[in-house]
């Protein structure tokens, strides 16, 4: 199969307008006849189930959690990217765009960036629009602030709560089309396969998580914005419920998985305190705007963080990357944190942490700035730690956080799986092997507003000639009886460990040979120790109550037994990919200074493994830089 | 550590439940009360027991999800967190703890600890939106906003949902959560146009739910984890009058 990531013609800045003047259009009569199901109810999802009902089409919407609000959009805490130069500080479209495609370390596709940073700014005018609180000067404009791998202001925030404020947004316009009948909304509702006919996604079987009875939808096409996989790592920043089943069974039914090796560690989160920890809370990268990150100097220093003198504190970021200092790529600041860590220099009860320290922006801007800055993260700190950061330095450490990889798409963000659609981040577009801070927000919500919105109806002209699929097609009970099956199967292993003892077994591996750093013998070992555990797995995994209830440990079991799967192609892909590149830092290739040694001529291509009877095909969409050359990715 | 748990079990919304007791060893104080919890479902599932089933998503304090009644306070004995940002150095080695679901008419028990806080998705059904459809935006600052304006409206749209101030309120309100959303969107430009309508709709539901009248007494304001202020329920009260009057 030849991946064709349909690409349009024309230059750069005329591509999105191109294509769309090209893609079909369905007259407004014809869209009531047509039903798409969306699964996932975050900005992407949200947004693309409340855009596309009211462009008339009919929508069927899931989520797992209790209501659409929750999902994990809302816990993007810093803000929200565009290129609106409102600074005048010399920003614009080619700039995010070139700052983009370089964050992600030239693994993306020029054509997908540069839609990305044009459709930024309108994204921002929607927001305002729907009553997002966005963060205002006195006189009444929109304010900006900066971002890490960005030498600009572009990111625009509702004070620590950009995340939660634009989930709101998109929330409240879903149930404004819930009420106009144009929505229907299965909360509680999680998506247990993928049901394929002729080749074409015509349906989802679902678990309603209250009772456990499993449920046939059908639709003309079936939209996943079911978010990112890092849970794999089981400490990370996402929520517990966060999994990757929803692509992962896509994957298992045709759809190809593209870099997913490629996800991102964030350098700011809480560190791990004990072993029976379930999560690591993010502290949002926009306290590097003030914060300066150090260490001691000397190892194992045992003064407290204030009685350390400027002389004997070690501000690395500052010195390695002067350019760019506290402020430098997520990928950069994780692995930089992690050297002096494993030097022996790391602060904290663990010795697993540095400090971000607010000493000197307090000095400068004023405590009553800082507070109205970062008030409600320092308020979050000192609920979860116990100290004021306000008076001594923050201990930070680095967390598994987002995953640049995801489904394949091309340019209409369709998977190869006709009728199959990815948006957010659970596809792999936009970010390459890293991606910036505030272009989370900002991707999912354009796939899921502008993109999706406008490439969906190129598909679904064509279902109009087509016989509708129901449930009564016999594939939707095939697929509806695997799922009973493993459910089953699950059940009837009656071992003797927790499906919390394997979620901590396949984090361990995984957080010590496929995050930060990796390397050959280290990757294939891993692969083997997942094997050997998803075999003990299947054999000894304990899990008590039945399938006909809420169950919340069955929930939890299912999704592992996904996640130990992906956690395979992950290292296999980690593998495969012999080069440095963004958050995949190979240690056989790095330069002499300990930067990523990225190796275009070999590796300038998207991989997308293709699924087969547990084994992993690779095939190559090859990356054209036709308007940029891709450089040495220097922060210094 | 060792703490004795006194938990509500009730297997499913028809079903009668009852308080049981755990004696739990082996938590530590670095341990957030949920990671307590997940540490006795281990337990449980190690004796072939069914788990306690409870709420949680982001367990970061923003998503809303968890939220449980301990020792008769909403999200435990501190003011303004949620359930998840609540850890065990709160409570002494050998502490008995209560731990109920929500208790509300409307909110109903699903099973456990867990409740339906659907009433809150209608109530937003009913107006907390601006009608306007994707594609429609002039641009952003066009609509100047000063900045006491936007900051009122963001005290009030900081709300995460959870439902701790109907859970506290002797009453069972919802003014709070109401009111806050209603003022987040009635305080700025984009949301005058629909202002009157907004308020009447969002509170009629509110009533139609079963949730209590506001008598005032302010205990929501203190679980509120987004320490959203009372004066919010005073600021709907006014808006509602007005927009009853100009009907």
């Amino acid at each position: 199969m030849i991946l064709n990531s349909k690409i349009p013609e024309g230059k750069l800045e005329d591509k999105w307008r191109n294509y769309q003047i090209r893609s079909k259009l369905i007259n407004p009569a014809n869209k009531k006849k047509l039903n798409v199901i969306v699964v996932g109810t975050g900005l992407s999802g949200a947004g693309a189930a409340a855009t596309l009902a009211e462009l008339g089409y009919d929508v069927q919407c899931f989520c797992y959690q209790d209501s659409a609000r929750r999902a994990h959009s809302v816990a993007a805490q810093g803000g929200i990217n565009a290129a609106k130069n409102y600074q005048h500080d010399g920003d614009s479209v080619w700039r995010m765009f070139y700052d983009t495609l370089k964050g992600g370390d030239f693994r993306s596709r020029e054509a997908n960036v540069y839609r990305l940073a044009e459709l930024s700014a309108p994204l921002i005018d929607h927001y305002v629009q729907q009553g997002v609180p966005f963060a205002r000067e006195y006189g009444g404009v929109l304010v900006n602030r900066s971002f890490g791998g960005v030498q600009v202001q572009r990111t625009f925030y509702a004070r620590g709560q950009t995340g939660q404020q634009l989930q709101l947004a998109a929330y409240s316009q879903l149930y404004k089309m819930i009420n106009l009948n144009k929505v229907k909304m299965f909360p509680r509702s999680e998506m247990m396969d993928l049901v394929v006919i002729d080749g074409k996604a015509k349906g989802i079987i679902v678990r309603d998580l209250r009772n456990g009875e499993i449920k046939k939808y059908a639709a003309d096409a079936v939209v996943l914005a079911t978010g990112g996989y890092s849970r794999v790592f089981r400490l990370s920043t996402l929520a517990i419920g966060c999994n990757g089943s929803a692509i992962w069974k896509a994957h298992k039914r045709g759809a190809f998985f593209a870099g997913p090796s490629f996800t991102q560690i964030h350098p700011t989160a809480l560190p791990q305190t004990s072993e029976s920890q379930s999560k690591l809370t993010l502290m949002s990268e926009s306290l590097r705007n003030d914060g300066r990150i150090w260490v001691p100097k000397q190892k194992a220093d045992s003064r407290k963080a204030n009685d350390i003198p400027e002389e004997d504190r070690d501000y690395y970021l500052e010195r390695r990357y002067p350019g760019f200092g506290n402020l430098a790529p997520r990928d950069i600041a994780s692995r930089a944190a992690k050297e002096r860590i494993d030097a022996g220099y790391g602060v904290g009860r663990l010795k697993n942490a540095v400090y971000l320290d607010f000493k000197h922006a307090i000095n400068t801007f004023g405590l009553q700035t800082i507070k109205d800055r970062y008030g409600n993260l320092f308020k979050m700190y000192l609920k979860i730690t116990g100290i004021d950061a306000y008076k001594e330095p923050m201990q930070i450490s680095p967390a598994a956080h987002f995953s640049m990889g995801g489904l394949w798409v091309d340019y209409e963000l369709m998977t190869t799986i006709p009728g199959l659609y990815a948006v957010g981040e659970c596809n792999f577009s936009d970010h390459g092997a890293n991606r910036l801070g505030a272009n989370s927000l900002l991707q999912a919500s354009i796939d899921g507003y502008f993109v999706l919105p406008n490439t969906i109806n190129n598909y679904l002209a064509n279902a109009l000639q087509e016989e509708t699929v129901t449930i009564d097609h016999p594939q939707f009970e095939k697929v509806e009886n695997e799922a009973k099956k493993r459910i089953q199967q699950i059940l009837d292993v009656k071992g003797s460990k927790t499906v919390d003892h394997f979620h901590r077994a396949l984090g361990e591996i995984m957080w010590q040979e496929c995050a930060m750093s990796r390397n050959k013998k280290g990757l294939e070992q891993a692969i083997d120790k997942i094997k050997a555990l998803k075999n003990e797995f299947w054999k000894d995994v304990r899990v008590t109550g039945h399938d006909k209830e809420l169950n919340t440990e069955l929930e939890k079991a299912y999704r592992l037994a996904d996640f130990i799967e992906l956690g395979i192609l992950m290292c296999t892909d980690a593998l495969q990919r012999e080069e440095s590149c963004g958050a995949h830092f190979r240690e056989e290739y790095q330069t002499d200074e300990g930067e990523a040694l990225r190796i275009d001529k070999d590796y300038s291509y998207v991989s997308a493994w293709e699924y087969n009877e547990g084994n992993f095909k690779l095939h190559k969409e090859q990356l054209q830089f036709e308007n940029v050359t891709p450089t040495v990715r220097s922060y210094k | 550590m060792e703490i004795t748990f006194k938990i509500w079990r009730q297997n499913s919304p028809k079903t009668k439940g009852k308080i049981e007791a755990y004696k739990v060893d082996g938590i530590t104080e670095d341990m957030s009360f949920l990671e307590a919890l997940d540490h006795l479902n281990e337990q449980l599932v190690l004796k072939g027991e069914k788990v306690i089933a409870y709420e949680y998503d982001c367990r970061e304090g923003i998503c809303g999800q968890c939220g449980i009644f301990i020792n008769g306070r909403a999200h435990g004995p501190h003011d303004h967190i949620t359930t998840c940002q609540l850890h065990m150095r709160s409570f002494k080695d050998g502490d008995t703890i209560i731990v109920e679901p929500w208790r509300a008419a409307s909110f109903p028990v699903i099973k456990d600890l867990i409740v339906d806080r659907s009433a809150f998705d209608r109530i937003i059904e009913q107006g907390a939106y601006i009608s306007a459809k994707t594609g429609t935006a002039p641009e952003a600052n066009a609509i100047l906003i000063p900045k006491e304006i936007s900051d009122k409206a963001m005290n009030a749209a900081a709300c995460i949902g959870c439902g701790a101030c109907v859970a506290t309120c002797k009453n069972s309100s919802a003014a709070l959560f109401t009111s806050a959303k209603i003022n987040h969107l009635n305080n700025l430009p984009q949301g005058k146009a629909e202002a009157n309508n907004r308020v009447l709709k969002m509170t009629k539901q509110m009533e139609q739910e079963g949730f209590g009248s506001c008598t005032y007494t302010g205990a929501c304001e203190v679980e509120c984890p987004e320490n959203i202020s009372i004066l919010n329920i005073a600021e709907m009260n006014a808006r509602h009058t007005k927009a009853k009057l100009l009907r």
